[in-house]
């Protein structure tokens, strides 16, 4: 295997509040290769997006990190002072947020914010900076770009703004990007696009991708491998093809059997009973274990840590072996 | 302004008597019954007005009752004090507020915005007049060093009279500028701070930290220009504001400017001045009220329309 572009080990994130200390993410860890598309599924408040903001650096007040590391090519960036992350943000890690019409600056014409973003990183002048940035429009298939580049974001459509944020993350060619739910605030007609547009791109320029999404067809369309959040854990990692059609954790399996298939009809869309608990009242032992159907009294006493299981690797004690 | 004229001139016709005044103590029924025709107050009340009006818009005022003499002229002979004062003061108020603003609205625990922000509660809760007297006791009493009452001396440009070419002018200037500007520093000051930590929070914001831009740009590109559509209106409307409220720091400084001719033809019922200053006023508010909403359009591209396809 080749060594990790990025790494995640045992991440822990918190919240400070009045009530008490909440803990958001608890012992997360990852790695992904470059090039590699890792995917990040699970229900709301799971943790996903707080993933992508730790390894950019970007967790907002009262949250913060309470342990562990984030490693980009082996050095330690979750400890780095505001203006040396700066220069691995964007540089080193790109980002797309979920919304697009909110993540442009209204005030700045989209050509004026791809060429700060690239003269801020790139060794260019603001005249080689337009053409790149208008290059770069056109890659990620703005029509008429060299006109539409004093355009203002609220000219644009939501897809195609979306296009302007993955250029606007693309521009200084990082080594990653974190997709934070990309699109999920489109049209699903142009939510297929953007995807393939994504995942073009990163092909071309081996760029590595934490994907986002609750979309599990997003997962196993642009994904090699995914990560199952649940309750501020990894609850199961491992191959997408695996995870789709041999899912080793009892809430990947219930994730898995609440698609509803396409080619027979169902009366009832199957889902998991119950819900995830809140973060302030996380049970004892797995806190999947109130919702899981196989559930036994370890499971109860004990938290799992991620084990393997085969070709993927889940945190259930299904899979403890002596 | 056709309603603050109506108003206006309704007003003051019913308030006091001008014509008591004029004549002094004793005085014949013949005698007032001259005068008030000479004055044609014998007239009904709606002859009087569109007459008014009438001249009005030629810029005819009328003679003041008490000094006799056009208004216009008074006012012309005003004007430029107050303007000067209100600038001074709108300068002030916007080159420190703003500042000021954006580093609370950045540092918002740290210990200097906890002290402007007491300051600012003295300024917005203290009034006026008494932070103008306040400063007269410090700098004018105690310590001497800058005058009390009055402009100092003026230099005569044209129909213009300025303050600002003489020392004397300019110190005179201090005390007012600083007592008129007060208010509106802590208003715009407390305003940008909201504005910043609203605009803090927003995506676009987060957005720019996860592209790597630098603080500077950042804090005071990004995040500043999206303040100010708000801090411009109210700038606006703060600058109306200032120019009309000058009556009270006038007052205590005995600034020779519109406010003050306002307050003194108040104590006479002279009815012209009073209608020509409200009048005035009005058209102050509905030309700043323009030059606002053509300054949104110029930071705004939003309300730029017929360009580009959506």
């Amino acid at each position: 295997m080749t060594a990790p572009l990025l790494e995640v080990r045992n991440l822990r994130v918190e919240f400070h509040t009045r009530r008490g200390t909440l803990t958001a993410l608890n012992d997360v860890s990852l790695t992904i290769a470059p090039g590699e598309v890792l995917g990040m599924v699970g229900e709301s408040g799971a943790g996903k997006s707080m993933t992508g903001a730790a390894i950019i650096g970007l967790i907002e007040p009262p949250g913060r990190i309470a342990a562990g590391q984030v490693l980009l090519d082996g050095r330690r960036i979750d400890n780095l002072r505001y203006d040396q992350m700066r220069q691995v943000r964007g540089r080193q890690i790109g980002a797309i947020f979920q919304d697009p019409l909110t993540t442009l600056n209204p005030l700045y014409t989209v050509g004026r914010q791809l060429v700060e973003t690239i003269t801020t990183h790139l060794p260019l002048n603001p005249a080689q900076a337009r053409k790149r940035a208008i290059e770069w429009l056109e890659m990620v298939g703005i029509p008429a770009a060299a006109q539409r580049i004093d355009s203002y974001p609220h000219e644009f459509s939501g897809g195609m703004r979306q296009r302007v944020v993955i250029a606007l993350a693309l521009c200084a060619e990082p080594r990653l990007i974190v997709a934070d739910e990309p699109t999920t605030a489109l049209d699903v007609s142009i939510q297929a696009q953007v995807i393939a547009l994504l995942k073009r791109l990163a092909r071309e320029k081996g760029t590595a991708m934490l994907l986002v999404t609750h979309d599990m067809g997003v997962i196993a369309e642009t994904a090699d491998r995914v990560a199952v959040m649940y309750a501020g854990r990894i609850a199961e990692i491992g191959p997408v093809r695996d995870i789709v059609k041999a899912p080793n954790h009892p809430y990947t399996a219930g994730l898995m059997a609440s698609i509803p298939p396409l080619d027979r009809r169902v009366d009832k869309l199957a889902a998991i009973e119950g819900s995830m608990p809140r973060l302030s009242a996380i049970p004892p032992g797995c806190a999947y274990n109130p919702r899981c159907p196989r559930v036994f009294d370890r499971c109860v006493r004990e938290r799992p840590d991620l084990l393997d299981a085969g070709t993927t690797r889940a945190a259930c004690w299904l899979h403890a072996h002596g | 302004m056709l309603a603050v004229s109506f108003i206006s001139f309704a007003m003051f016709t019913y308030v006091g008597d001008p014509v008591a005044i004029m004549l002094g103590q004793d005085f014949t029924e013949a005698q007032r019954a001259a005068l008030v025709a000479e004055l044609g107050l014998d007239q009904p009340f709606f002859v009087q007005f569109l007459k008014f009006i009438g001249n009005a818009v030629q810029g005819e005022f009328g003679l003041s009752y008490r000094l006799s003499r056009p208004v216009a002229e008074l006012i012309a002979e005003r004007a430029p004090a107050t303007l000067e004062l209100a600038l001074c003061a709108a300068v002030i108020a916007m080159a420190v507020g703003v500042p000021m603003g954006v580093y609370t609205g950045l540092y918002r625990h740290s210990i200097l915005s906890r002290f402007f922000l007491t300051f600012s509660l003295i300024g917005v809760s203290l009034p006026t007049f008494l932070i103008g007297i306040l400063l007269i006791l410090i700098f004018a009493v105690a310590l001497g060093w800058l005058p009390s009452f009055g402009r100092g001396d003026v230099v005569r440009l044209g129909w213009w009279t300025t303050g600002f070419l003489t020392v004397s002018g300019l110190k005179a200037l201090i005390l007012p500028a600083i007592t008129l500007g007060v208010f509106q520093l802590t208003l715009i000051m407390r305003l940008v701070r909201a504005e910043m930590m609203e605009v803090l929070r927003t995506d676009y914001i987060k957005f720019a930290r996860a592209r790597g831009l630098s603080n500077r740009a950042i804090n005071f590109g990004h995040a500043l220009k999206n303040t100010l559509v708000p801090v411009i209106t109210i700038a606006g409307l703060q600058l109306g504001a200032i120019i009309a409220f000058a009556i009270v720091t006038e007052t205590v400084f005995q600034w020779p400017g519109m406010g003050l001719l306002f307050i003194q033809s108040v104590g006479a019922a002279d009815v012209p001045v009073m209608a020509a200053y409200l009048m005035l006023i009005a058209l102050v508010f509905v030309t700043i009220n323009l030059i606002v909403d053509l300054l949104y359009y110029a930071v705004d591209p939003r309300l730029r329309i017929g360009k580009g396809a959506h």
